[in-house]
């Protein structure tokens, strides 16, 4: 295992940044999408069954199948990479946001709306930041279940640390196949963990601790 | 400084009317409390002010100006309004949250500051709790910080939705103590809801008593209210103990003391015994030279003593001040041996005396 790693040091940094690649454009693309979807689904209630409806259904289809359905459209290219993966993040970003949002108590919004913020402060400057931490919970799951869906893509070419599990296989190398498979899980890890401290860093308020009971 | 012209509010899917053709008017720097049954429109009627909840017919004049034609944003930013669950937001620092309405009306940065740090000192709070989250405050402070945070741009008017209803009596007490102490000096228009009539007659200037569907059934003076219930709701509503409330209402310095027994440390027993006789009580009240309250004496301890001072007088148990109210007086009347209220200043100058004569004349009249 120590002499695969040395000589295909190169290949494995040249796989790791592509799978990280794959992974933040796919959370990122979904995150866009999946955030004016969820704060409409928010203000208007009867949109999230259907919305929740149609991504739960993206969300069921095998990726191997989804990925036969688009290769005739997009062929073997990263966009058919892209969309197998994003089509997977909608419906946990959304439910998470839509929930995060949900959570935020209703006094503080009825406060806030009687002190003069306008829906648009009231979004960005209440809803968002307090709905924050299920939404970073949303996103590091999405972000995980990615990282691990990568290694599928490798199928139609673009499938980063995949490509040794794929190449592995082919071969009949176990090693090759297993050093792979550790290392997107050492990358979702890694990722897992990162996402824990941004979490903390990004909401102190949710951190701290009821000091004394003083009057 | 509002009023109300006519105005009903009718919910989707109701069949009655929440508020139902109300017209009050409400006096530039007064406190009016609305209470009443839960159900009755109160905290409706208020929402309506601030646009909460938008009426659905009538005029709501705040200020010379119709609510309804004004941005219900502007509008909020110049009417303070804090609720029961005060709401702070989680997020943001004790400062933060204070500076809210002044940061969203462009203040400048050391204007904010300067107003957060006054404000801390009117309301007696810790400059440390500042960079503090609302999580790591008590229930009271939190409550006061609400209130801090709705005064912050100095609105002219605030609404109040049981503000003190979260904290336990004791503590609201004092912020109620509190909260009216600030209102004298800075004479707000405020609108004040609550269920708990004796909140009510603590903190109004007039109360309005409503029934179900908003329906006045008086306006007026706590003092007012107590003495001349205008309905059977009303006199129901306020419940027992009526008489009891109003004493509350009322301060020793608002009646005439009376002058009571009274001996100096260098009079004789002759003497003492004497001024008890001329005031058919057995006892009498002990003052120094200077006025100040020694105790009180009875004959049978002056039975051996050449003059007062050389017996120890046995001290009250309890005294009232100018500032105590009738119901302090009364309590002090049944809890001592003399069955008198003594009457004292703040350095304890004695002042005279109250009986339950005079205080239950104050009741009849």
């Amino acid at each position: 295992m120590g002499e695969l790693l040395t000589r295909e040091r190169e290949e494995i940094f040249v796989k790791f940044l592509e799978h990280m690649n794959l992974t933040a454009i796919a959370v990122g693309i979904g995150l866009l999408i999946a955030f004016p979807l969820a704060v409409y689904a928010y203000r208007h209630k009867r949109f999230y069954g259907p919305l929740t409806g149609v991504s739960g259904l993206l969300y069921t289809i095998p990726s191997l199948a989804l990925f036969a359905f688009l290769t005739p459209y997009t062929g073997l290219s990263m966009v058919t990479a892209e969309i197998g993966l994003i089509s997977y993040t909608l419906l946990i970003l959304i439910r998470n946001i839509v929930s995060g949002l949900d959570g935020v108590p209703e006094d503080v919004r009825e406060s806030a709306r009687g002190m003069g913020l306008s829906p648009r402060q009231l979004l960005w400057q209440v809803e968002l930041p307090l709905a924050l931490p299920v939404i970073f919970a949303g996103v590091r799951l999405a972000t995980v279940t990615v990282i691990g869906l990568v290694t599928v893509t490798s199928l139609i070419t673009y499938g980063g640390l995949g490509a040794f599990i794929l190449e592995g296989i082919q071969k009949l190398d176990t090693s090759l196949a297993v050093l792979g498979g550790v290392l997107s899980l050492v990358l979702a890890v890694l990722v897992d963990a990162a996402f824990r401290r941004a979490e903390r860093i990004a909401t102190p308020w949710a951190q701290s601790r009821p000091v004394s009971e003083m009057t | 400084m509002i009023s109300f012209d006519r105005v009903s509010k009718r919910f989707s899917g109701t069949r009655d009317a929440a508020v139902d053709d109300l017209t009050f008017e409400i006096e530039r720097g007064e406190t009016v409390v609305l209470v009443g049954p839960s159900g009755c429109g109160k905290t409706t009627t208020m929402k309506m002010i601030n646009r909460l909840i938008e009426p659905s017919a009538g005029r709501i004049i705040v200020n010379g100006t119709d609510v309804l034609e004004q941005d219900p944003v502007r509008l909020r930013r110049n009417i303070g309004y804090v609720i029961q669950s005060i709401g702070l937001m989680p997020h943001r620092t004790i400062a933060e949250n204070i500076a809210t309405v002044p940061k969203l009306i462009g203040w400048d940065e050391p204007k904010i500051n300067r107003r957060v740090h006054e404000l801390v000192e009117v309301f007696e709070l810790d400059t440390n709790m500042l960079s503090r989250y609302p999580s790591e405050l008590s229930g009271g402070q939190r409550q006061r910080v609400g209130v801090a945070r709705a005064l912050a741009a100095d609105p002219p008017v605030m609404l109040m939705d049981e503000p003190f209803g979260a904290v336990d009596p004791i503590v609201r007490e004092r912020l109620q103590d509190q909260f009216r102490d600030i209102q004298a000096r800075l004479r707000k228009t405020i609108v004040f809801v609550t269920h708990d009539i004796d909140e009510a007659i603590k903190m109004a200037d007039r109360i309005v008593i409503l029934n179900l569907g908003a329906a006045i059934e008086q306006y007026d003076s706590p003092a007012e209210i107590l003495r001349n219930p205008a309905s059977d709701f009303v006199s129901r509503f306020v419940g027992a103990e009526r008489g009891l409330k109003r004493l509350a209402l009322v301060k020793v310095s608002d009646i005439d003391v009376e002058d009571g027994p009274v001996v100096r440390l260098s009079d004789t027993r002759e003497t003492a015994l004497r001024v008890m006789e001329d005031s058919a009580t057995p006892w009498a009240t002990v003052i120094d030279a200077d006025g100040r309250l020694e105790g009180w004496v009875d004959a049978a301890m002056l039975a051996n003593a050449p003059n007062v001072g050389s017996v120890s007088a046995r001290k009250y148990s309890a005294y009232v001040t100018a500032e105590s109210s009738l119901r302090n007086a009364l309590d002090a009347i049944v809890t001592s041996r003399t069955q008198v209220a003594v009457v004292a200043d703040d350095s304890n100058h004695y002042r005279g005396i109250l009986s339950l004569e005079r205080i239950s004349k104050e009741i009849i009249t």
